[in-house]
């Protein structure tokens, strides 16, 4: 366990205190890791959390051994954004039969990012619907795979959506693209929040 | 890289836990809790307690803990619980406004510079 990733580890400054989360989701190879990847100060690790059918993080072992939990993988990178504030990205599982975990997985997020490819943009609807039932703040990125250029105004009417999501191109290998499309969202977070200030509270734990 | 607990059986994680129930909302840790020791890993130390104190003398997330660990995060929140109770590590928790989980529009702003300067 003291091998490779250990040694190579970059850690925070003594400073660091204050840690915020982004969410990458999406279809089946997508580009979710790749986005992290480029943007991410460390190589991305992976890790698991084990949730039981109630959404919940297991809380005894012994639900692991009736297996009533499941094991949700995830990848994740970070951004050291200042000397208090550090960024985490992580890259959701795209398997729908997870989804049904991701709000208490990713809870507090400040938004997320949804990547399409355009050869296969349905396989984002799901994403989509899923983040509007939670009222998390989210944008679309459409990566580049070299597929067809679809105008905007197409790609807003196959995925149904609402008019003030922002939509925008990226190439998720690319850390230009990637950091613009990381502006884009909290950008419009930011505006969301400033908009519905006076607006009464969102229950933090909505259930499905 | 393997990936984190792909070799742990129920039984080892039972070990590692004492197979104690551990009460998911009372669990103050986050993914991005940023958790610090406040000692050096002294003797006697269970083994994961120790790797613990070591990989966090500057702040650690609980989500990299979890990946350096190769440990389920569920797990690894039960053995920062055990060493938060004995003021072994300190945490930092990320902030929010209101119980709303309305992000600081401060932070907000602070966010965007650091984009901006990558
Ligand atoms: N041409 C092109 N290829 C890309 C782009 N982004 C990712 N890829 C490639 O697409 C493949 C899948 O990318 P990943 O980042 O692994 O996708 P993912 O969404 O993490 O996949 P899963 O986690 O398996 O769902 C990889 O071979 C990438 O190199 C892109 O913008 N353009
Ligand atoms: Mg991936």
């Amino acid at each position: 366990m003291d091998s490779a990733t250990s040694e190579t580890r970059t850690p925070l400054g003594a400073s660091a205190d204050n840690g915020l989360k982004i969410v990458i989701v999406g279809g089946f190879g997508v580009g979710k890791t790749t986005l992290v990847r480029s943007v991410s100060e460390i190589r991305p690790l992976n890790t698991e959390e084990t949730m039981t059918r109630a959404g919940e993080a297991v809380d005894d072992i012994s639900e692991v051994r009736d297996k009533k939990a499941t094991t949700v993988a995830f990848d994740f990178g970070r951004i050291t954004l200042d000397a208090r504030n550090v960024l985490y990205l992580f890259g959701a599982p795209g398997q729908e039969r997870f989804w049904f975990l991701w709000d208490r997985l990713f809870s507090g997020t400040l938004g997320a990012v949804v990547l399409v490819d355009t050869r296969r943009i349905d396989d984002s609807w799901y994403a989509i619907d899923r983040l509007e039932h939670h009222g998390t703040p989210f944008i679309v990125a459409c990566n580049d795979f070299g597929g067809p250029t679809y105008a905007p105004r197409q790609i807003r009417e196959a995925l149904d959506l609402d008019p003030h999501v922002p939509l925008l191109d990226c190439d998720a290998r690319s850390r230009a693209s990637g950091k613009q499309v990381l502006i884009t969202l909290v950008e419009h977070v930011k505006k969301q929040y400033a908009g519905s200030a006076q607006v009464s509270p969102v229950p933090e734990e909505l259930t499905l | 890289m393997s990936r984190p607990g792909r070799d742990d059986s129920p039984d080892r994680l039972y070990t590692l836990t004492g197979g104690r129930a551990h009460a998911a909302p009372d669990s103050p840790f986050d993914l991005v809790t940023l958790v610090v020791a406040e000692c050096d890993p002294g003797p006697g130390l269970q083994s994961e307690h120790a790797t613990i104190l070591r990989l966090t003398q500057l702040p650690t997330a609980v989500v990299e803990l979890a990946a350096e660990l190769k440990l389920p995060v569920g797990i690894t929140k039960i053995l920062l619980s055990d060493l938060l109770a004995a003021g072994r590590v300190s945490a930092r928790h990320p902030r929010r406004t209101a119980a709303s989980g309305v992000p600081d529009p401060d932070v907000l702003e602070q966010v965007l510079v650091g984009l901006r300067n990558l």
